[in-house]
């Protein structure tokens, strides 16, 4: 069976820390529309503020730019969200999506925003380019909805 | 002692520091409470820190990042160091971060002494 596009959302926001927060409550509110579980909304704010967060952290580091993010829902109740952003780029996409891997020791950043967006979604895509920007695509199919009996 | 700014109140008893992490652990609000806490370790030089985090209602591996930064904190100081409050959500991240292998969990904080 074919699926099909249902509804869609793009928001446009600079790369400020104060904007994760802002980020997780977009997300969730279009995720709600689809009733998912505690649990998946959970994982998918959480996939969507490590996605921002490296777009603040690594992307732009100490300037600010725009960070794009595209949601979809399927009728299949797969989610579909898109991070964007125009920055610095990742040199090196496998070594960077290691767990434990960070170049930012010093603000103790974890080494392990990939690994959650991995763990939480079903599927995640990397594209980055050096100095042109990184697009991360977060993958989640919602589970069927039980009808009360 | 108590001290409370934002996402962390700390409170001394005797010679445990306890500190209370509430609300949402990004990296937004990590820093402050980050802060706070090694502030409160060089002002009061516990023999032992106890993070909270039952107050927590969403944490990324930011949250991640500040537990294990204190852990290292506190092992480099010879301080002792548990969490406690650690429900289902943050157990799934401790999990898939291994954090169990390393820093000691408490079921409450009365059990600091056995």
């Amino acid at each position: 069976m074919k699926r099909i596009c249902e509804n869609t959302m793009k928001a446009e926001f600079p790369s400020l820390s104060c904007n994760e927060s802002l980020a997780r409550s977009l997300i969730s509110a279009f995720v709600m529309q689809l009733n998912p579980t505690v649990s998946e909304l959970a994982d998918i704010k959480c996939a969507v503020s490590e996605a921002v967060t490296n777009c603040t952290v690594h992307a732009y580091r100490d300037s600010v730019g725009t960070i794009l993010m595209t949601a979809k829902s399927y009728s299949d109740r797969t989610v579909r969200i898109e991070i964007k952003d125009r920055g610095c780029g990742i040199e090196d996409v496998t070594r960077a999506m290691e767990p434990l891997y960070t170049t930012d020791r010093e603000s103790e950043r974890s080494g392990l925003g990939f690994t959650v967006m991995e763990s939480f979604c079903d599927k995640l895509r990397v594209i980055s380019k050096p100095k042109k920007g990184t697009k991360v695509t977060l993958i989640k199919t919602l589970s069927k909805i039980c009808s009360a009996t | 002692m108590d001290f409370e700014n934002g996402n962390v109140k700390l409170t001394v008893e005797g010679d445990t520091l306890f500190a209370y992490i509430s609300g949402e652990i990004d990296h937004h609000s990590a820093k402050s409470v980050r802060e706070s806490i090694d502030t409160a370790l060089v002002s009061y030089s516990p023999d032992v820190l106890i993070m909270d985090v039952s107050g927590i209602t969403f944490m990324d591996s930011s949250g991640l990042g500040l537990v294990l930064g204190r852990y290292t904190k506190t092992s480099e100081a010879g301080i002792g160091f548990f969490v406690t409050g650690v429900g289902e959500r943050i157990e799934k991240m401790f999990d898939m971060a291994g954090l169990y292998r390393i820093i000691d969990y408490k079921e409450q904080k009365d059990e600091k002494n056995m």
